[in-house]
């Protein structure tokens, strides 16, 4: 085992160790990749449900009488007609118009939001909200990342699992919003969000009792054939539902216009950072887009492996998730392909090990559930 | 940790199980197990010689990519076709139906460890 003392350890560390968990490295963490097979955890959440320790994530407040104008310059999605108890996916804006990350938004209160960020951004993601705070008034910018845990419970039998352990009515809280409630009588935030493509939960909770309810969920879980899942796991679940995971298929690099993210862009709120360049795109097209593809030949297209549009040609764009996915037999991923080259049935070829392989682009997500949650 | 007596290894995790003057090459227990659900086997051409050492073909999993390497010097007599449609048997089966290529050994192997070897070797490796 590699020296792993400079990782920093999630509540839940001592419940992975005790389930076996192959732990890993991940944005600073110590972090379960798998516990019994990635494959089969994947199938429980598409078919049970399956649950994730995702206390590495970063919890960001803003706070203040102006809390709202200051997300509102942050982030290219529209919050102002966001009402208390509602969530928002967007991006945290560089003046490029690329992603500094890509985050929830909860509305707290009227002067309090809720920024939930990636692991690896936290640092980099508070000290340029920091920076941005520091010339406002009326604004506090404050990283509670230490003081949560979070626990995802993800696929189609979340919601009646976890009723009996909460003190709120699940069916209540529709897709994208959450409450405050207690899970086995400590307070949470009960939010029915998700990175997997199916119906669930995420509960932010302190970070003592959360083995206690990770315990019970699965105790609760254990005879509909709910497993605890791992980064592995999430990683292909989340590619199947077309969700961009933030360092391969969004960075500092791309725009939300060019990764298709175009619905959490909404030009006419007012001004946000990167807005002209946004503007600029949205007025002249992109260059570029992010596509999924499924390939046709064999093997698995990678993260970082060139894509051309004819085999052994001058490669046009790169791989930036790419895996077997489990619910569909096959492999596919998505890759940045020149604009003109975006529709749905163009071919493309990969380089899988110096070999160009054949794939096709196809619609995006490669996965959605059947029944949705209602979510207005 | 599940290793047979009547087998021999490699320090890269393959074993060899001698037939006559061919032998039979797969992964262990423990290469499988790292590795996890095997999803596509790349297996090298019958009739391609190889030199002990040589790359001989890829596996791949839903994580990662890993090649495996020829215990010998020879000839590939056979590879096991089954692994197109049923690469899962690397997983599930690894000292039988898993079992990945068939040579015809022409010159002398690498040094191969013997079970007790391969297993002091895995608990120096930290495993």
């Amino acid at each position: 085992m590699a020296e792993q003392a400079d990782l920093k350890r999630t509540p839940l560390h001592g419940e992975h160790v005790r389930l076996g968990a192959r732990m890993v490295p991940f944005a600073g963490f110590e972090m379960p990749v798998q516990y019994t097979g990635l494959m089969e955890e994947h199938r429980a959440v598409r078919e049970r449900a399956g649950l994730f320790d995702v206390s590495h994530m970063g919890e960001i407040f803003v706070r203040g009488p102006r809390a709202l104008e200051f997300v509102q310059r942050i982030s290219c999605n529209d919050h102002s007609k966001m009402t208390v108890g509602r969530a928002q996916y967007t991006g945290l804006m560089a003046p490029q118009g690329t992603f500094v990350d890509d985050m929830l938004v909860h509305k707290m209160a009227e002067d309090e939001y809720l920024l939930v960020v990636n692991a690896a951004n936290l640092e980099k993601d508070f000290a340029y909200l920091e920076e941005l705070a520091s010339d406002e008034e009326g604004v506090r910018v404050e990283n509670e990342s230490g003081r949560w845990a979070q626990v995802a419970f993800q696929g189609p039998l979340a919601a009646e699992i976890l009723q009996p352990l909460v003190d709120v009515d699940l069916a209540a809280i529709r897709y994208y919003r959450f409450v405050n409630g207690k899970v086995l009588g400590h307070e949470a935030i009960v939010a029915r969000t998700g990175y997997t493509g199916e119906d669930g939960f995420e509960l932010y909770t302190a970070p003592d009792p959360a083995p206690e309810i990770w315990r019970a969920i699965l105790e609760a879980g254990k005879d509909r054939g709910v497993l605890p899942a791992g980064l592995g796991a999430r990683d292909t679940l989340r590619l199947e539902a077309g969700m961009c995971l933030y360092g391969n298929d969004i960075d500092e690099t791309t725009t939300p216009l060019e990764a298709g993210l175009g619905w959490i862009v909404k030009l006419d709120k007012g001004d946000f950072i990167g807005r002209d360049i946004l503007e600029r795109q949205a007025e002249e097209g992109v260059e570029r887009r992010l596509v999924g593809f499924e390939v046709t030949g064999r093997g698995i297209a990678r993260h970082g492996y060139a894509v051309a549009l004819e085999e052994g040609g001058e490669p046009v764009g790169t791989v930036t998730s790419g895996t077997h996915s489990p619910t569909l037999g096959k492999a596919i991923g998505m890759a940045y392909v020149p604009a003109d080259s975006a529709e749905p049935g163009t071919p493309l070829f990969i380089e899988i090990r110096k070999r160009w392989t054949p794939a096709v682009v196809v619609p995006l997500p490669f996965y959605s559930r059947k029944k949705k949650t209602t979510t207005k | 940790m599940s290793v047979p007596n009547d087998l021999r290894y490699t320090r890269t995790h393959e074993w060899v199980r001698e037939e006559g003057d061919t032998v039979v090459v797969g992964i262990t227990h423990y290469a499988q197990e790292q590795l996890g659900e095997v999803v596509y086997v790349e297996l090298p051409e019958v009739g391609r010689t190889l030199d002990a050492g040589e790359e001989l073909g890829t596996l791949e999993s839903v994580k990662a990519v890993s090649e495996f390497f020829s215990p010998v010097a020879g000839e590939v007599a056979e590879v096991n076709e089954r692994l197109d449609d049923e690469p899962g048997l690397v997983n599930d089966d690894p000292y039988g139906e898993g079992w990945l290529v068939k040579i015809t050994v022409s010159g002398d192997g690498a040094e191969l460890m013997d079970a007790a070897a391969y297993e002091a070797f895995l608990a120096e490796e930290g495993h």
